[in-house]
This record gives structure tokens, sequence and C-alpha cells, in this order.
């Protein structure tokens, strides 16, 4: 079997490549968004948690001193 | 925002009527339960999404070449449609996955509804985008595959528009999610969506045999006599099996998002998020 032949699909080619490419596109898609999402959401929760700890820590080093700026 | 870290059946009273009948035989019962309740609680399942999806993405990859392998160069060409017939290797796997997530999204809204399980409902909402692309991939692929062999891009035929009715109903799905801030109401009122869209699961699939459609009937769910032969029909299960395994890999990061929304509170997630 030639290349030329297979690339052709009995006149086909066109159609069958296009689908398969297609595809291909939508499987890699899926993989990446979701792996972007995941990150993205990772990101965001080790923000939020950081974030917490500093407050925690503002309170218990200086409640209610007035205009206290933290460095 | 409830920030436990129990599996959410744990909490649920012993039904009173039932323990004093059966005092005996309830540590078998709970035992046989067990898994039911590990993968019900998010910090098991959030690590074993972490561990199991390498092992599925690979073993997916490898389906799929020995699969379309098979399919574009193993498989004789068809008598009738020539090598145009290999086109059913991406578009038969793809819409059978549309059918398969929606009907897992169903069932796990209903476990979500029923047993008031946060998790269920994290799976859900992880299967619609990926159920939608499937159905995308379905059309597109059977709209170039119609092209030469009925000579129309697009018809509306049985099965054509019930599978773009199948592709509302996801959108449907993600759009009602959205326009909930709270994630427990968006859980619940999508829910109700996904399980009254399932009667369009069996729409789609008796289709072609219910109407005159322009789409070949039943060729290969009839197991004991199946309409192809097995040097057409073995790629075609491969990667009917491969697209399951990728589809299981793909929800293993789209889960973890979902845990990561609904538990940001839980320091199991805190702790697990510090670590990594």
């Amino acid at each position: 079997m030639n290349l030329q032949s297979f690339l052709s699909m009995s006149g086909y080619g066109a159609y069958v490549w296009s689908c398969y490419g297609l595809t291909i596109a939508v499987l890699l898609w899926n993989v990446w968004s979701a792996r972007r999402q995941l990150r993205e959401a990772i990101v965001h929760a080790r923000r939020r948690t950081e974030a917490q700890r500093e407050d925690a820590a503002r309170r218990g080093a200086g409640a209610g001193v007035p205009g206290e700026v933290r460095s | 925002m409830s920030s436990s870290s129990r599996s959410p059946l744990s909490d649920s009273q012993p039904n009173p009527r039932r323990s004093a009948a059966s005092s005996e035989a309830r540590p078998r019962v709970a035992s046989r339960w067990l898994w039911f309740h590990k993968l019900g609680s998010p910090p098991y399942a959030y690590g074993l999404a972490t561990k199991l999806r390498p092992w599925l993405m690979w073993s997916s990859l490898i389906l799929m070449l020995i699969g379309a392998y098979g399919g574009l160069v193993l498989a004789p060409p068809d008598y009738q449609q020539k090598d145009a017939f290999r086109i059913i290797y991406v578009h038969v796997p793809a819409a059978i996955m549309s059918l398969q997530v929606y009907l897992a999204m169903a069932i796990a809204a209903a476990v979500g509804i029923i047993w008031r399980m946060k998790l269920a409902h994290a799976f859900a909402a992880a299967c619609a985008p990926v159920g939608a692309w499937f159905t995308v991939a379905a059309l597109a692929t059977g709209s170039i595959y119609g092209k030469p062999m009925w000579g129309t891009w697009w018809e509306w035929d049985p099965r054509i528009t019930s599978v773009l009715i199948q592709l509302f109903l996801y959108l449907g799905y993600m759009a009602l999610r959205a326009s909930f801030d709270d994630t427990q109401r968006a859980d619940r009122a999508s829910a109700v969506l996904a399980i009254v869209g399932v009667v369009n699961v069996p729409i789609v699939k008796y289709s072609v045999v219910w109407w005159n459609s322009l789409h070949q009937g039943p060729t290969i769910s009839k197991l004991d006599t199946p309409s192809i032969t097995l040097s057409m029909g073995w790629p075609l299960y491969t990667l009917v099996l491969a697209f399951m395994v990728y589809f299981a890999a793909v929800m293993c990061d789209r889960l973890r998002s979902e845990i990561l929304k609904r538990e940001r509170n839980a320091s199991w997630l805190q702790e697990n998020i510090a670590r990594s």
C-alpha cells in the first residue's frame, strides 16, 4: 500500500481526514481545558488559604491597633 | 458553606426500624458499602482522581492508536462506501459517548438529589462540558459523513434532530448552572433538568427504529448478531473503549476542579494544596 492511495481514501480523503482532524481537535481541547481549569482552581484555592492564614495572623498579632499597616 | 471533610453519608441516622430487626447483620452490611462511603468522601475521591489520571490517559492513548491503526489501515474498504466508511471509527464512538455521558450525568444528579451526596453533584457538573463536546464531534463528523453518502450536509432526520436536542440539553444544563451563584442551589436545579432530559436518550437510541430515517439501523448493539464483520468491528469496539477510558481520564481533572470549588474551606484541602 503506498502513501498516496492511503491519503486519497479512494477519493474520500477530504471527508475522512477532516473528520479525524476534527475529532482529534475536540479530544485535545477537552484535555487542555480540563487541565487549565484545574490549574486555575488550585491557584485560586491556594491564594484563598494564604489570605486566610495572613488574616488570622494579623488578628492574633495586633488586633484592634488603629492605623497599623502590615508590610 | 460546610467545612466538613467527612463522608457526606456518614451523618445520616440509621433507620430505627431496620436496625431493630437486624442489629446483628449491620456490621456486614456496613463493610459491604464501605467502598461507596469511601468513594463518596471528597478527600478520598480527590486523591484517587489524582492517582488514576495518568494511567487512564496513557491507556486511552494506546487504545486509540491501536484502534485508529486497525480502522484506517487493517480494516478492508466497504463494498459500497469504499474508504469513506472509515469515518465511523470517530463518528460512532463520539455519538455513543454523547449518550453515555448524559446517562452518567443524570444518574449522578439523581444520586445527588436522593442521598444528598455532594460528590455526585460535583460529578454531574463535571460531565456536562465533556458530553457537550462529544455531541458536537458526533454532529460535525456525521455532517461531513452525510455529504458524500447522502448528498447533504444536514437533514431534519429523526436521528440528527434528536442528537441536536441532546446538545441543547447539555448547553441548557450548563447555562442553568451558570445562572446560580450558590453551588448547592445550582446543583439541585440543574439535577432536575438532567433527570428530566434523560427521556431524550432512548429517543436518540431508537430514533432509527421508530421512524423512517436516512440513518442506518442498529449495527453494533445487537451483540449476539452484529451486522458488522469482525475485521471492521474490532477497531470500532477498541475505539469505543478508548473513548470511555479517555472520558474517565478527563473527568479526573474536572472532578478535582469541582471538588476544589465545593470544599475550599475544608482543612484537608488546604493541607493538600499547601503540600503540592
